[in-house]
């Protein structure tokens, strides 16, 4: 079957306009985001859910404990417009990534420009589920940003025109393997913001406690403590640990139907490895006296570090079985 | 957070010197080695010795690309090689530190296990006597005598699957419930073991090998046909499963632009075999990339393909001395092919043939012939020719040595030359013959075949590292995403003689749903709005308890 080009270019529209309004939500969340956005009179404090419950920790939205973690941030409008924005280039952004898919009849997901724009998509899906059930939007700037940055980086430098795969690629195990590989990489992309802001966070505590008050970076006030960033970036990386298991089996099972072997420490699968050892490493050390809180925090971001490598650097740079990105 | 719910192995070790003697000294090794803190220093430094292994090249990947980077690196080649560069993952150091983590992982695992075990068939604990310090707490006063509160208690907890005893006469119930937690963890960490094995058992039984098959060529199962062939120490070479396979055809499909412009790109590589194992009738079978074909536990993998072009080659005394179809190694995406033709009966003197196959030719003014696209639109044969003395063995092939069948050594042999003396150049079209001078013969381009390279595999180990893979998966969820909790309900009479229900919980980990769980469980034992509620942060704040009730 021939490539629809109809429907490749519309793709590529599509993922241009979701770029200018993922711009927009940038803007709105960052405004959001330092606490100048105007309040909206009379809403309730709590986030509610489709059902009119209480979203979220209850016990954290008791008003007169002290130390209960974050007072959830109020309903802004601008705040409301950055979640709306969202959704909208988010929207655009599925139409494109379905649209690609459409005009080369697979999975759209065969090359670099491919994996960054459908990547990308899972990312801003798992937030937005995620802010459906509890009230994260102060993850926004951290999660519209790299989402952003990913497309620029897949429309500019990495573009590939639409066109059928090579035979290797062309299996069940592709559309399993890497989908899974994407929402493991989304959830692993928010806690490492997540793990970020913990840091962050927790130099400021630790800089008031001391009583030097930080000057800069008066947002983070608007952000959960340090420990409840803590705690959410575990859990999410507790999700994401499993299903990048997941992915490494999935991809062994493929490398057996394809090669015929399914371990053979190409480049690829030494740094999937990688990724894996270092964030059982994380989880580990969470569970270790003296390891908890902050070094632990240290080896999340390594892990992320390995994911950004793998991605980036050994599809590009390192030639190997997995050579799919030239 | 009580410690007795904290594992074992995270527990504060105090720093003590070894006392003297080899027995204390192993002790002390073997207590730090399955220490939690090493487990974690091993399995970092595994993480950072298998990267190496994806920046230099591997000799079991590509032996070719390491002998390349030797003569390209010859002072820190060398030295590379010794600290292993080449074989990381089966280099000492490596292997020193997976194993050293495998037996810190069987040392740590083991007591564990045999606690686990223990606890999993022991009574849930006493129930503590302060109720009101744990995590979660809650109680209300109910009509209900005791006995009755105390039996509902019962019947809400059982309905949850918690294990339950009672104690305190008769006055409170412990409930406990998430062990699978714990077993998911021992999984997970024994399956990581089973794995290890069974790659290793793997490794053993089986064997593995490549081969190349040109089209209409049968194929037999045994060591000589091989190119190459690694097999385990338990596996005799000499008798291997007996089948032979003959690959019919091999269509292959390039993109042919409307593909969306990667004019040449492989699209489908579909090789039509028939298989004959031993006893059974031969049949047809479809190979193709991601789709092996099995012949009794044997599997033959579809990797690469290429052109072998067809030669006939007279001697200089006009007898046939080769005829065949010789396997030509591709260069680039687009085909262009490089390979050799040896003549070792040719009479009086060797010939040897170099040659260069473009399945679409054109002559760049530049870069010379190349192809243009892989497919076969204007297949020619480009040659140069070599010949031995009279009656020597120029070609070498008598001495044992060894050689590529893609490569020979032309120092014991003469370059042919055109009449002006320059080395002669071939140019050949399929179904053109041309005459060698000096009477060395003639070279016939007969036609054209196609060949598949094929990865021949035996794992029968392989269905174990699948099945641990996925208990170790299954575990790892469990040991993630179930709770270990504690509950406890005490019934006791207040003053005005009226029964006050107690229910408090306690989890292991952060749970932000034990709380919801406390409650819930006491308004099934205390249905009526009469609860008082509580939270231990805000234990000296009893106006806001007031406000709640
Ligand atoms: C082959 C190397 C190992 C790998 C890949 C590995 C991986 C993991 C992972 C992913 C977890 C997280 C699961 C959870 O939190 O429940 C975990 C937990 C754990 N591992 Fe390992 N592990 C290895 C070796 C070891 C060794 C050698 C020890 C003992 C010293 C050990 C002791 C533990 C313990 C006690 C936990 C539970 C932590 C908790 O209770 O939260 N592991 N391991």
């Amino acid at each position: 079957m021939a490539v629809d080009a109809t429907l490749a270019t519309l793709s590529n529209q599509l993922v241009y306009s979701a770029m200018a309004v993922y711009t927009g939500a940038m803007a709105a969340v960052a405004v959001d985001l330092s606490g100048r956005g105007a309040r909206v009179a009379g809403e309730a404090k709590v986030l509610v859910g489709p059902d009119g419950e209480p979203v979220g920790d209850v016990a954290s939205v008791t008003p007169s404990a002290p130390d209960a973690g974050p007072q959830p941030r109020p309903r802004t409008k601008i705040g409301g417009i950055a979640v709306a924005l969202t959704w909208l280039a988010f929207a655009l952004h599925l139409g494109g990534v379905v649209a690609r898919g459409a005009s080369v009849h697979r999975a759209p997901w065969g090359n670099m420009y491919e994996f960054s724009v459908s990547g990308a998509v899972v990312v801003t899906a798992v937030f937005l589920a995620v802010l459906s059930r509890r009230d994260v939007r102060y993850l926004g700037t951290f999660v519209v940003g790299p989402v952003l940055l990913t497309l620029g980086l897949a429309v500019t430098v990495l573009y590939t025109r639409a066109a059928h795969l090579v035979p290797a690629l062309q299996s069940f195990w592709l559309v399993i393997h890497v989908s899974v590989a994407f929402i493991a990489s989304a959830l692993f992309t928010l806690a490492f913001s997540t793990t970020v802001l913990q840091l962050v966070q927790e130099r400021r505590e630790l800089a008031r406690a001391a009583g030097t008050p930080p000057a800069r970076g008066r947002f983070m006030d608007n952000l959960p403590g340090s420990v409840e960033l803590e705690r959410s970036s575990y859990r999410l990386h507790a999700i994401a640990f499993p299903l990048w298991t997941f992915t490494v089996m999935a991809g062994a099972i493929w490398a057996e139907h394809a090669w015929g072997r399914y371990w053979n420490w190409d480049p690829k699968e030494v740094w999937s490895f990688v990724i894996w050892v270092v964030y059982a490493g994380y989880l580990h050390a969470r569970a270790t006296r003296g390891w908890d809180g902050r070094r632990s925090a240290y080896l999340a971001l390594a892990g992320y570090g390995c994911i950004l490598f793998n991605f980036l650097v050994v599809n590009i740079f390192f030639v190997g079985l997995h050579s799919y990105a030239k | 957070m009580t410690d007795t719910m904290l594992p074992e192995t995270a527990q504060p070790e105090p720093v003590r010197l070894p006392p003297l003697g080899p027995l204390g000294w192993a002790r002390w090794a073997w207590r730090q080695l399955t220490s939690m803190r090493v487990a974690l220093l091993l399995l970092m430094l595994l993480a950072v010795a298998a990267v190496p292994g994806s920046v230099f090249p591997q000799r079991r990947i590509d032996p070719t690309k390491v002998d390349g980077y030797l003569s390209e690196h010859t002072t820190s080649g060398p030295w590379l090689d010794r600290l292993g560069a080449f074989d990381v993952y089966s280099s000492p150091w490596f292997s020193a530190i997976y194993l050293l983590l495998f037996v810190s992982l069987v040392g740590c695992v083991v007591p564990r296990a045999k606690q686990h075990w223990k606890s999993a068939r022991s009574a849930p604990p006493r129930t503590p006597r302060r109720l009101e310090r744990l995590p979660a707490h809650a109680s209300a006063t109910v009509d209900a005598t005791p006995e009755d509160a105390l039996a509902k208690a019962r019947t809400a907890l059982r309905r949850r699957r918690f294990r339950l005893a009672e104690h305190d006469g008769g006055t409170s119930l412990a409930a406990e419930k998430g062990y699978t937690a714990e077993t998911g963890n021992l999984a997970f960490h024994l399956a990581l073991l089973g794995l290890l094995v069974s790659i290793a058992a793997g490794t053993l039984v089986g064997y593995s090998g490549q081969v190349t098959v040109v089209e209409g060529q049968p194929f037999s199962n045994v060591a000589v046909m091989y190119n190459t062939l690694s097999a385990g120490s338990r596996v005799d070479t000499g008798d291997l499963p007996p089948f032979t396979l003959t690959l019919d055809s091999l269509k292959v499909d390039f993109d042919n632009g409307s593909g969306g412009g990667q004019l040449g790109a492989p699209r489908m590589f579909t090789g039509a075999v028939t298989v004959a194992d031993a006893g059974g009738p031969p049949s047809s079978r479809t190979l193709r990339v991601n789709q092996p074909v099995d012949v009794g536990g044997t599997r033959l993998f579809l990797v690469g393909n290429g052109y072998a072009p067809v030669l006939t080659v007279r001697d200089g005394e006009g007898n046939v001395a080769f005829s065949g179809a010789v396997p030509f190694l591709p260069r680039d995406s687009q085909y262009t092919s490089l390979g050799v033709v040896k003549v070792p009966d040719a009479l009086p003197r060797q010939v040897a043939l170099r040659g260069l196959f473009l399945p679409t030719a054109v002559v760049d003014p530049v870069k010379g012939p190349v192809s243009i696209f892989p497919g076969l639109t204007d297949p020619r044969l480009f040659l140069t020719a070599y010949v031995s003395a009279p009656g020597v063995d120029g070609l070498g092939l008598d001495s044992g040595v060894p050689q590529s069948v893609y490569e020979f050594d032309d120092k014991d042999l003469t370059q042919l030359t055109d009449d002006k003396g320059e080395p002669l150049r071939i140019l050949l079209a399929p179904g053109t013959t041309f005459d060698l001078p000096d009477g060395a013969g003639s070279v016939t381009f007969d036609g054209i075949k196609r060949y598949a390279a094929l990865d021949i595999r035996y794992d029968p180990a392989k269905v174990w590292v699948l099945g641990f893979a996925v208990l170790a998966l299954a575990g790892l969820t469990a040991s993630l995403f179930v709770r270990r909790r504690r509950l406890w309900a005490r019934v006791s009479t207040d003053g005005e003689g009226r029964t006050v229900v107690e229910v408090a919980g306690l989890s292991r980990g952060d749970d932000t749903a034990l709380e919801p769980l406390v409650r819930e469980v006491l308004a099934e034992i205390a249905p009526q709005p009469q609860q008082h509620q509580h939270d231990p942060k805000d234990q000296h704040d009893p106006k806001q308890q007031d406000d709640e009730e």
